[in-house]
């Protein structure tokens, strides 16, 4: 048993939940008892798509324990195939099925369903979500193409095969999913990244694909590992299976995205443009195409040099965000750690290199205390972090899932490429400026403006709330409150109604943000009327008064 | 009314189609999502869930938007040593719940939260409970309910929570009006405040906002429900010596005053006395609906299942905003503690029980409704296919109770609509 206060994965049937919905033409028929249905409102609701996840579960009861489950099982197979008529067909069991062992894999394929069909193993209580997206991914790319697969020993495609045959290189895109961090914005930044070099991009999946998509998967010339959690094994499968190089150099950060592009270069047999090559400072001309380097030098940024940071999330945004700190910011890393295991070699040499020693940890717990150990400026991290940052009283930035809604954001910000730095800067300087705003107010305590608790830099931020969290206020902007605490203090002037103690003790009762408007609406409704007081009843007068 | 009654004919009441009974995939939530609210209405509690990796991302999937210093739920995951073999199950639960009050010395009362996983496999957490509370005597107690999906949906988890504290509450038959159910503190407040100038003279809650300030049970007692969910609390009150009052749910202006008259009723308050206090929020209800009823009236609504709010919100809506039903979905019928609210549903209105997600939709898009009340897993699905809807979470979240409330309620179906003739952007 592992206490856990927050989880940085979820269970292994999300990571298959994600690649079935990031595809199309793909179900995913899941074993799960009533209520696991959740999962759905990670789509609907952090994605904020405007479908429901081709997911059918059996959402299974305690009566139907005493009955026969495996039927359950079946009926829900035919029904889903029947009804959603998909190109293949995922079956898997959540944590609970698992228990009762009803291997609804098997149950399908006993089922003639006429469709492709892959039978999820995914252990739920040893493994997690990218690990179940990995392997899923990776067991339907494998189910799709194993026919296509050419005897051992055939000799690999060569690296020109493109100049051969007279067209331009191709590549695959593979890892980006839902729920990924910024995936939508990554491939799109990458596509034009890679047709301003003439290459084209083949497939690009989970992410968009059909299965008849995957099937296309050899026809690149090599594959990029966007997202080695997700992809990693696929890639290494394809590599060994189809001879298709893999480009694992992963392009967040101005460094990496020149690196990428070269590894890239050499792997298809390209010659290396001019503007790649590193001029008399140091910098390609193709670097000056992101403004982190330029922003990065200005004098603005003076500051930020030795800015202690703290490092954490998925292996691949982190060992990312390392380089782009250490490098391209002029930070100070203080600490550095991932929660996936499968990358642990990885997040280990990366942080050797600064001197550190990589914390592997999947324990909350344990990254707030190596954060506190750490006593970082700035802590770059995942959802979970933004907790511990917020005891700590630490600014902080999200650079990894798990991620909230505010993390799938309408306008375009990648992390990858010359744009996906640009975005970084951004994102990395804004909370520090707030910190230096807390210092301040920390030194002054007296100010009439920066009281406890304001932020002014944040003043016209959108409010991160999601739509659960924020059930009453929908649209409540947060940039009131401040306004509102100003001008919470009742004005005694003549000939105005005066609040009773029950009256005012009422409007205490209101949320905070809109307390300075039913206070405005309830003396207007008071003077209007020619009251002298205004008690609990007026303001409740005034507020049914005011209801529209 | 007593709970003890016998089972009523398949035909809910009176003037209402058979029931509609269904079952396949069920899109609602399991128990543990009642941890959202009840953590913050008793914030000296802690919920630790023991479970799996799901349960512990389900919560913070719903609640971890909220950024927490200081977290007031956890899971206990079980591993697959867990599973190998039940003998050291209570010694890691022992030792997990001591380090967890090692970080949280201020907490009061530890609840464990049973989940499908050790259900399935059949953990005895109430025995767990049981020890750690005598370990813990003087400084925590701790309780166990289950909040799993196999068991529970959505609200039950708080009927079940509510059960659990019932034992701790001391024994006393002295005279007080009980309301059951979690309400919003400001609309705790507003109900005590009414309830008072009715002239009854001890008003407690339960759940209260302190969990150590349990109020006290017995053959005095005359309990009120606020929430529609509580089948077994209420049961498990009325064992302890309380009776139980009929009425229907507080919700809009009629419901609540009969809601609030049945007490007074209960309590020998004069008619009179009852008009006096209650016909000017009674009127003022009305005046606050009215903007409300302008955009509702006519308009065609289809519940789906979720919180067993479905019943007493349609009978608010239909009543007094003019909606028209379509369906009334709910997870489970309780007739008993429904009767008061199905006898005032519109004649004609179809009750669907329990849940075929994907037949319910086919009937819902058939059937076109101006709007849906249905689940976030569904929202924005049927919004892209153009069917406005009202997330059905949101009513658990908000204060809707009693008559000042009304027009508030009424907004809360009225918004989508007024936003979808606000916005233009085709």
């Amino acid at each position: 048993m592992e206490l856990t206060l927050w989880t940085y994965e979820g269970p292994p049937h999300v990571g298959a939940m994600r690649i079935a919905t990031s595809m199309e033409g793909v179900h995913y028929v899941l074993h799960a008892p009533q209520g696991d249905t959740y999962a759905d409102l990670l789509f609907t609701m952090i994605e904020r798509r405007d479908r429901r996840p081709p997911v059918t579960y059996t959402t299974f009861q305690a009566r139907d324990l005493g009955g026969d489950t495996a039927d359950l099982v079946i009926r829900t197979l035919r029904d889903a195939v029947d009804r959603f008529r998909p190109e293949a067909l995922l079956v898997g069991e959540s944590c609970t099925a698992e228990l009762i062992q009803d291997q609804p894999g098997a149950l399908a394929a006993g089922m003639d369903l006429g469709v492709p069909m892959v039978n999820l193993e995914l252990p739920a209580y040893s493994k997690k979500e990218n690990w179940g997206a990995a392997e899923t991914f990776y067991q339907l790319v494998r189910g799709l193409l194993k026919e296509q697969v050419p005897p051992p020993g055939s000799p690999k495609p060569s690296l020109d095969r493109w100049r051969v045959e007279g067209r331009r290189p191709r590549v695959n895109l593979l890892g980006p999913s839902l729920l990924g961090f910024r995936c939508r914005d990554d491939v799109r930044e990458i596509t034009r990244l890679l047709a301003e070099h003439g290459i084209d991009v083949a497939v690009v999946a989970p992410l968009g694909a059909r299965p008849a998509d995957l099937r296309r998967i050899p026809t690149a010339d090599a594959n990029v590992c966007l997202y080695p959690e997700v992809a990693g094994t696929v890639c290494g499968w394809l590599e060994r299976s189809f001879g298709q190089p893999v480009v694992r150099t992963v392009p967040i950060g101005i460094g990496a995205t020149a690196e990428f592009l070269r590894e890239l270069h050499a792997l298809l047999g390209l010659e290396l443009p001019v503007e790649l090559e590193a001029g008399a400072d140091g910098t390609s001309e193709a670097e000056r195409r992101s403004r982190l380097p330029w922003y990065s030098k200005s004098v603005d940024s003076t500051y930020l040099t030795g800015k202690r940071v703290f490092i954490f999330g998925d292996a691949t945004h982190a060992v990312a965000a390392a380089r782009v700190a250490s490098r391209e910011l002029g930070f100070e890393v203080v600490g550095l750690g991932s929660y996936s295991r499968e990358q642990a070699r990885e997040v280990r040499a990366a942080a050797k290199e600064l001197g550190l020693e990589a914390l592997i940890s999947d324990d909350y717990l344990a990254v707030e205390k190596a954060m506190a150990e750490a006593a970082p400026e700035l802590v770059l991290g995942t959802q979970m972090e933004r907790h511990s940052a917020k005891r700590l009283g630490i600014p902080c930035a999200v650079i990894s899932a798990p991620l909230h809604v505010q993390d799938v954001p309408a306008r375009y910000s990648p992390q990858m490429g010359w744009e996906g730095a640009n975005v970084l800067f951004d994102t990395w300087v804004h909370p520090l400026m707030m910190g230096l705003e807390e210092h301040l107010i920390g030194m002054f305590r007296h100010d009439f403006e920066f009281v406890d608790g304001h932020r002014s830099h944040l003043g016209d931020g959108a409010p991160s709330v999601s739509p659960t969290a924020d059930a009453v206020h929908e649209g409540a902007a947060s940039q009131g409150a401040a306004a509102v605490a100003l001008v919470e203090a009742p004005a005694a002037v003549a000939g105005e109604p005066l609040w009773t103690a029950d009256g005012e003790a009422e409007l205490h009762k209101i949320p905070f943000f809109v307390r300075g408007k039913v206070r405005r609406n309830t003396e207007a409704f008071a003077r209007e009327r020619g009251l002298a007081e205004i008690s609990a009843e007026t303001l409740y007068d005034a507020k049914a008064h005011f209801s529209r | 009314m007593g709970v003890s009654a016998p089972p009523l004919p398949s035909s809910p009441a009176d003037g209402l189609p058979e029931l509609l009974r269904e079952s396949g995939q069920r899109e609602v939530f399991c128990g543990l999502t009642s941890i959202v609210w009840l953590h913050r209405r008793m914030p000296d509690a802690f919920f630790l869930v023991v479970g799996s990796r799901t349960c512990a991302h389900l919560i913070q999937s719903a609640a971890g938007v909220m950024i927490f210093a200081e977290p007031r739920f956890g899971t206990a995951i079980l591993g697959e040593k867990d599973l190998a073999g039940l003998a050291d199950a209570n010694e890691e639960l022992d030792r997990l719940v001591k380090d967890l009050l090692e970080r949280r010395p201020e907490i009061r009362t530890l609840f464990l939260v049973g989940s499908c996983p050790s259900e399935v496999i059949k953990l005895d957490l109430a025995k767990a409970a049981e020890r750690l509370s005598t370990q813990l005597h003087g400084r925590v107690r701790v309780l166990n309910y289950s909040g799993s999906g196999i068991e529970t949906t959505f609200t039950q988890g708080e009927d079940n929570a509510l059960l659990a504290l019932l034992p701790l509450m001391p024994a006393s038959d002295e005279e007080q009006l009980l309301i059951v159910g979690t309400l919003a503190d400001a609309v705790e407040d507003r109900v005590r405040l009414i309830f008072e100038r009715l002239g009854i003279p001890t008003v407690r809650s339960l759940p209260p906002r302190r969990s150590t300030e349990l109020p006290p049970i017995g053959r005095g007692t005359r309990v009120l429900l606020a929430q529609p969910f509580l089948s077994a609390t209420a049961r498990a009150l009325q064992h302890r010596g309380a009776t139980l009052l009929s009425a229907p749910y507080p919700f809009g202006v009629e419901g609540s005053r009969d809601w609030m008259a049945a007490a007074a009723a209960a309590f020998g308050v004069s008619p009179e006395r009852v008009s006096e206090v209650l016909d000017p929020l009674v009127e003022r209800g009305r005046l606050a609906l009215e903007s409300h009823r302008q955009v509702l009236a006519g308009k065609r609504l289809f519940l789906l299942p979720d919180s067993q709010l479905e019943i007493p919100l349609a009978r608010f809506l239909a009543r007094e905003c003019g909606m028209e039903l379509v369906e009334v979905g709910v997870p489970y019928l309780d007739r008993q503690l429904m009767a008061a609210d199905l006898a005032l549903l519109p004649a004609g209105t179809q009750l669907s029980e329990g849940q075929d997600v994907e037949r319910q939709l086919d009937r819902v898009r058939a059937a076109r409704p101006d709007l849906v009340l249905c689940g976030l897993g569904l929202a924005n699905p049927l919004e892209a296919e153009g069917i406005a809807t009202k997330w059905s979470i949101e009513l658990v979240f908000s204060p809707i109770h009693g008559c000042d409330q009304a027009g508030d309620l009424a907004e809360l179906f009225a918004r989508p609509l007024r936003r979808r003739a606000l916005l233009q952007l085709s």
